[in-house]
């Protein structure tokens, strides 16, 4: 739909290096057999733009997410970090008048490339939002087998990947005696984690989270965090949040944005320790923001 | 007040001045003098009907036709009940998908374009069309062209649709706006095509309020004359095929409250209560129907 403006030279090198298939025309159903057993493919975004009608809200972002580590985006409310998060699986494109330049590779695909299917897409990059938002017309069950059948996903027992995803959010044994009760029925918690559950079972390779701590409390947002450490082993994960203290807890790596800017990026105890940027100093202290 | 014009000494808790009380007692009379003149012809409506009505209605009046004879029996108003219920029953089916269909279509893709919101703009013209004229283009495009018999129960169906169609339209569109755009979102993100988000998401969620608001539409269509007099004409004896001139309930009290007879008049009044009661029945009905969806 959008064609990439601006490839840098640097990635289109190394992806002819590698021998990698082309990025542009891939058929979907390449990338969906691309994925490894394992989980978790690396991100690349490269010149990134994001715009609200003629407002640019992300400003030409270059940034890599490691395969199976958990990055945290910070920064002030109104940096962009949302919108680029939103970006990484086309989600940002659903407001209207939004659009987005730049490139996004998912293990090497642009998923900004012609031919790409916006769909396949959101299969492989999953993402919690900021408020837990369980179908209120479905059952625990079906709120997680959700995304297998709005996807059309055949095969498999249906059951058993429910019963799975539901396990590795820690939800079975609250849960595995009203798997039949409505999903709205759980506390605000438990439906962050059902909302998990719903997006691990489509099995992705991404998970995006959308600051998906800041409507719970304290002891629901331990249990998320420790769940983030432990889905990191079969997923790669970016957070955005506004909890420092839960980038610190969580982060491999954290970014730092500003005013549409990514203003630095590295490892999450030196960006708290060492910055090498002023206004990431002054952030991380809490000198504004 | 006295904490924002910056006057000397505290907020008392207990103290209000006698000025706003009896500004709020004056505003609580006259809100509670309108709703009781509003509610005034209502119950005299009701009043009146079942004064007038209540005696005519008996074990007859629910199994014969209309005789139409001028002395002697005048049978009872059974073909008016059954081929107002088959006639509004194709209206609905008509109307409801389309209606329902087109405000999907203008929340979920058309949005704020151009021609979604030149079609926002031509339902609202239709809504205040007179029913008479959707009658009358009845009459003229499928009637007078002899299209499948010259009146016919359908065709008074398609006048009925036309009518019923901008009001579900109308209402979908508010109900379907009413579902939260983070469960769009949600199924989307998982990768959902936008099709199945609208069947499997979008409309389950919003089943209750599309009932309501096509119950309205129902509602409208069962007590509408004039769609009916240029195309269907009203029929005495009893049929069911969509085929034939066919009687409805609005009709036969539209001939029956002219009539010089007591007995008729007084008839006309029992299908006009009858007409009420079949109209909440459906209301009953339907909510029962909604709040199972919910349940589920």
């Amino acid at each position: 739909m959008i064609p990439p403006e601006t490839t840098s030279k640097e990635t289109s090198d190394m992806s002819t290096a590698e021998g990698s298939p082309k990025h542009s025309g891939v058929a979907p159903e390449a990338m969906a057999t691309k994925r490894r057993s394992t989980g978790g493919q690396a991100i690349n975004v490269v010149g990134l733009k994001a715009f609200y009608g003629s407002t640019e809200a992300v400003k030409g972002i270059d940034i890599a997410f490691p395969a199976n580590e958990v990055t945290a985006i910070i920064g002030p409310s109104g940096c962009g970090k949302s919108t680029m998060v939103r970006c990484i699986n086309r989600m940002h494109e659903e407001i209207p008048g939004a659009r987005a330049e730049g490139s996004v590779k998912l293990d090497q695909v642009d998923i900004y490339g012609q031919g790409v299917d916006v769909t396949a897409v959101r299969r492989l990059i999953g993402m919690v939002f900021q408020k837990p938002n369980p179908f209120p017309t479905m059952s625990i069950f079906d709120n997680v087998a959700a995304g297998l059948r709005l996807t059309g996903t055949k095969g498999g027992d249906l059951r058993e990947r429910v019963h799975r995803a539901l396990r590795s959010v820690g939800l079975w044994e609250e849960v595995k005696d009203r798997l039949n009760a409505p999903g709205i029925g759980l506390s605000g918690g438990q439906q962050q984690r059902l909302c998990i559950a719903r997006t691990v079972a489509v099995e992705p390779e991404v998970i995006l989270m959308d600051e998906p701590c800041s409507a719970l409390d304290p002891v629901a947002t331990l249990k998320v965090e420790e769940l983030i450490d432990e889905l990191k082993e079969r997923y790669t994960i970016v957070i955005v949040t506004h909890n420092m203290q839960q980038a610190a807890r969580v982060a491999n790596t954290t970014a730092f944005m500003l005013g549409g800017e990514l203003i630095e990026h590295g490892p999450t105890n030196d960006i708290f320790t060492t910055p090498t940027d002023e206004r990431t100093e002054r952030y991380v202290t809490g000198k504004f923001g | 007040m006295s904490a924002v014009s910056g006057q000397p000494g505290r907020l008392s808790l207990m103290e209000i001045s006698p000025r706003r009380r009896r500004t709020d007692r004056v505003m609580r009379g006259i809100l509670l003098a309108a709703t009781i003149v509003a509610l005034i012809p209502l119950v005299l409506v009701m009043y009146y009907l079942l004064k007038e009505g209540l005696g005519s209605i008996n074990g007859t009046f629910f199994t014969s036709d209309p005789t139409g004879s001028f002395f002697g029996n005048i049978g009872g108003v059974r073909s008016a009940i059954l081929g107002s219920l088959e006639i509004v029953l194709l209206a609905t089916l008509i109307s409801v998908p389309i209606g329902i269909g087109v405000a999907l279509y203008l929340t979920e893709y058309g949005r704020d374009s151009r021609f979604a919101n030149l079609i926002r703009y031509l339902v609202d013209v239709m809504t205040g069309v007179p029913s008479i004229v959707f009658g009358l283009f009845i009459y003229i495009t499928l009637v007078l062209s002899h299209v499948g018999g010259n009146f016919t129960a359908w065709k008074a169906s398609v006048a009925l649709a036309l009518l019923m169609l901008p009001i579900v339209t109308r209402s979908a569109e508010v109900v379907l706006l009413l579902v939260p755009s983070s469960l769009r979102e949600a199924a989307l993100a998982l990768g959902a095509p936008r099709w199945r988000v609208v069947f499997r998401v979008v409309l389950p969620t919003a089943i209750p309020g599309l009932t309501t608001g096509s119950l309205l539409a129902v509602a409208r269509g069962m007590g509408e004359t004039a769609p009916l007099l240029f195309t269907t004409a009203g029929a005495a004896s009893l049929t069911f095929s969509l085929g034939q001139q066919m009687n409805a309930l609005p009709l036969q009290i539209y001939n029956d409250i002219l009539s010089p007879r007591a007995v008729v008049v007084s008839q006309a009044w029992a299908a006009g209560l009858t007409l009420v009661v079949l109209v909440l029945i459906l209301n009953l009905f339907a909510r029962l129907i909604s709040r199972r969806s919910r349940m589920a």
